[in-house]
C-alpha cells in the first residue's frame, strides 16, 4: 500500500449519516422530531463529542446509529456496510456502548466474570462452550487490576453490589474488551458523582488513546466537550447546528460554546414571540 | 414408609416440573402459565404413544419433552414476535392446548392397562436387583418396585439438574440469564433477546412435559385435567427452595429448587394423611404461594418502620 493510500484510508469516513429523518409519537400532540434530516461524517480513529440541550436529539443521534429503534427515512453507513436496516444485536458486532444509566450496561445478579464472559463473546456466535474460561479470568483479573478499583478478587461478586462509578468503569471496558470499530458513549458520567465521574472520564480518555478507536460521546458538560475528543458536533432542534474540527476546536474555550447556545436560544425566543404576535393579530 | 416413598418419588419427579418454573419465573421474570397445559400435553404424548403405539417408555418420555418444548415454543412465539403479553400468551396457549390434549388422547383418561411404561420396566429391574417383589429397608418392609421407582426417577433428576447446571454457564446458557436480567445490555452486546426467550421458555416448558410424562407413568394413567394449577406448584417448589439456600449461584438456586419440590410434596403428604380435604389442596397451594410472594415485601415494610419509630 503507498503512502498516499494508508494515509486515504486512514482518513475515511467510518460512519456517514444520510440525510436521515425520526418522528417519534407521529401525528399525536406529543410528537417530537429529533432528526430532520441529518447529515454526519465521522472519520476513523476521530473522537467526536457531541453537544447540545435536552430534546436537541443528541441522545437520538447515537441510538440511531446503535440500532434502537429504526430510522424513518435517509441512511446510516457503519464501516462500508449500508446498516440502516440491521437490527440492533447485529450492529452489536461493530459497536461498543456505554450508557447514560448505570444500571443499562451491566446484569445486576449476575457476577463480573459472567458479564465479561458476555463482553467477551460480542457480536459473535454463543455455542455451548464454557463462559468462563481459564484464559479469559487470567486476562479480565489483570485488566480489572489496572483500574485501581480493588475489584480484582471479586470476580465472583454480583456487578449489583458495586457503586456506580465502578459499574460504569467496568461497562466500558466491556465494550472495548474486544475492540469495537465505533464506540458510543450516551452522556456515560452524567448520572455519577463528580469524583467518579473524573475517573471514568480520564479512563475514557486512555482507553480510547491506546485502541485508538473512533468514538461519538454525547455530554451535556462543555467543560468535557473542551477537554477531551477532536472535533465537537453541536445539535440544536434535530440539526447539527455548529461543527468544530481538530484545528478550530483547539483555541475553543467554554465561554464560545455557552454564547453559541446563547445566540439560538435569543433567536428562538424572537422568533416563537414574533409568531405568538401574528398568532394573535391574524388567527 | 410404602406412603413416604410415593411422595418422595412425586416429589422428584416434580422438580423438574419445578426447574422448568424456575428458568421462566427467575430467569425470565415471567409467570408461565403455558405450565398448566404443557405438562399435560407431555402426558398426554408419552401416553398415547405407550399404550397405542407400544413404543419404547424411554422415547415416549423423551417425546413427552419434546412436546411440551412445542408448546413452550409456540409461546414464546405469541411473547416475542406477536408481543402479547407473557401472563395472556400462557393463557392462550394453555387454553388452546387443553383441546389439543383431548385430541391426541382421544378421551379424557388414558390407563396404562398392561401397557410398558418405566413403572413396568422398575418392577422388572427391582425384583432382579433386590431379589424378589420385597425388600428390606433399615427394617421396613417396602416394594422393591416402588424403591427401584424411587432410584431410578432420582438419578434422571440428578442427570437433568446437572446438564441444566453446564447449559446455564455456557455462552449461550449465559445470555440467556443476562437477557432475563438486562435484556439492554444483551442487545448491546450482540445477543438476540428475543431468540433467547422463545430458546429459554422451550427448554423451560420442555422440562415440565418430561414431568407430565414421567408422573402418568408413575400413576399408570394420564388425565386431561392433571396440569391444573401446577404453576402453582411450581412456583411454591422455587419459593421454598430459595428460602432455605438463599438462591445465590445457579448451581445453589437448582438444588433448591428441587429439594423445595420434594420438601412441599412431603407437606402435603403429610397434610393428606391428617385429614386434609384433598379438595381443598390447590386453595391451600394459591394461598401458600401468595404468604410466600408478599410476605418478603411486608417484612421490609415492617423494618422500615421500625427504623423511623427509632430516628
Amino acid at each position: 500500500m503507498s503512502e498516499l493510500e494508508s494515509q486515504l484510508s486512514v482518513n475515511r469516513a467510518l460512519v456517514k449519516l444520510d440525510n436521515v429523518y425520526k418522528t417519534f409519537h407521529s401525528g399525536t400532540v406529543n410528537e417530537v422530531r429529533p432528526m430532520r434530516g441529518i447529515n454526519l461524517d465521522i472519520e476513523e480513529g476521530s473522537f467526536v463529542v457531541v453537544l447540545g440541550g435536552n430534546g436537541s436529539g443528541k441522545s437520538t443521534l447515537l441510538n440511531a446509529m446503535a440500532g434502537s429503534f429504526p430510522i424513518d427515512s435517509g441512511r446510516i453507513e457503519l464501516d462500508g456496510h449500508d446498516v440502516s436496516k440491521w437490527p440492533e444485536h447485529r450492529r452489536a458486532i461493530l459497536i461498543g456502548r456505554v450508557f447514560q444509566n448505570p444500571f443499562s450496561g451491566t446484569a445486576p445478579t449476575m457476577s463480573i466474570l459472567d458479564n465479561f464472559s458476555l463482553a467477551a463473546k460480542r457480536g459473535k456466535f454463543r455455542g455451548l462452550s464454557w463462559a468462563h474460561s481459564r484464559h479469559l479470568q487470567d486476562e479480565l483479573r489483570d485488566r480489572i487490576r489496572e483500574l485501581k478499583m480493588g475489584l480484582e478478587d471479586r470476580l465472583d461478586c454480583a456487578i449489583g453490589s458495586l457503586s456506580g462509578g465502578q459499574r460504569q468503569a467496568l461497562t466500558l471496558l466491556m465494550a472495548t474488551w474486544l475492540k469495537p470499530r465505533l464506540l458510543l458513549l450516551d452522556e456515560h458520567t452524567a448520572a455519577l458523582d463528580p469524583k467518579s465521574a473524573d475517573q471514568v472520564i480520564a479512563l475514557t480518555d486512555e482507553i480510547i488513546a491506546r485502541e485508538r478507536l473512533t468514538t461519538l460521546m454525547v455530554t451535556h458538560s462543555m467543560q468535557q466537550a473542551i477537554n477531551l475528543g477532536d472535533r465537537i458536533v453541536m445539535m440544536h432542534k434535530g440539526n447539527v447546528l455548529h461543527d468544530y474540527m481538530a484545528a478550530q476546536k483547539k483555541r475553543l474555550r467554554v465561554d464560545d460554546l455557552l454564547s453559541r447556545f446563547e445566540n439560538v436560544r435569543r433567536r428562538e425566543l424572537l422568533d416563537e414571540s414574533a409568531a405568538e404576535i401574528l398568532r394573535a393579530r391574524y388567527i | 414408609m410404602t406412603l413416604l416413598i410415593g411422595a418422595l418419588t412425586l416429589g422428584i419427579i416434580l422438580s423438574l416440573l419445578a426447574l422448568g418454573v424456575y428458568i421462566s419465573y427467575r430467569i425470565f421474570d415471567i409467570a408461565d402459565i403455558t405450565v398448566d397445559g404443557s405438562l399435560t400435553f407431555g402426558a398426554a404424548v408419552a401416553s398415547v404413544l405407550l399404550v397405542k403405539h407400544g413404543v419404547n417408555p424411554l422415547w415416549a418420555t423423551t417425546a413427552g419433552f419434546m412436546a411440551g418444548a412445542l408448546a413452550g415454543t409456540v409461546s414464546g412465539i405469541l411473547q416475542t414476535r406477536f408481543y402479547i403479553n407473557s401472563l395472556l400468551s400462557g393463557i392462550l396457549v394453555m387454553t388452546a392446548l387443553y383441546s389439543v390434549n383431548l385430541h391426541v388422547m382421544g378421551r379424557s383418561n388414558i390407563p396404562f392397562l398392561g401397557a410398558a411404561t418405566l413403572s413396568t420396566y422398575c418392577e422388572q429391574l427391582g425384583s432382579d436387583l433386590f431379589a424378589g417383589p420385597e425388600t428390606n429397608l433399615w427394617g421396613w418392609t417396602v416394594s422393591s418396585a416402588d424403591l427401584t421407582m424411587l432410584l431410578f426417577m432420582f438419578a434422571l433428576v440428578c442427570f437433568i439438574a446437572l446438564l441444566l447446571w453446564g447449559f446455564l454457564r455456557t455462552d449461550i446458557g449465559t445470555a440467556m440469564r443476562a437477557s432475563g436480567d438486562n435484556p439492554q445490555m444483551v442487545k448491546a452486546l450482540g445477543g438476540n433477546v428475543e431468540n433467547y426467550r422463545v430458546f429459554g421458555l422451550a427448554v423451560s416448558n420442555g422440562l415440565v412435559g418430561l414431568a407430565g410424562a414421567l408422573w402418568a407413568q408413575y400413576q399408570n394413567f394420564a388425565d386431561v385435567q392433571m396440569g391444573i394449577g401446577m404453576v402453582v406448584w411450581g412456583l411454591a417448589s422455587v419459593i421454598i427452595g430459595e428460602a432455605l439456600t438463599g438462591a445465590s449461584g445457579v448451581g445453589i438456586a437448582i438444588i433448591g429448587t428441587i429439594i423445595g419440590s420434594i420438601l412441599f410434596r412431603q407437606l402435603v403428604a403429610i397434610a393428606l394423611s391428617f385429614g386434609l380435604n384433598p379438595n381443598d389442596l390447590k386453595l391451600i397451594t394459591a394461598v401458600f404461594v401468595f404468604a410466600a410472594l408478599i410476605l418478603p415485601n411486608m417484612m421490609s415494610k415492617l423494618s422500615v418502620r421500625k427504623f423511623q419509630g427509632r430516628a
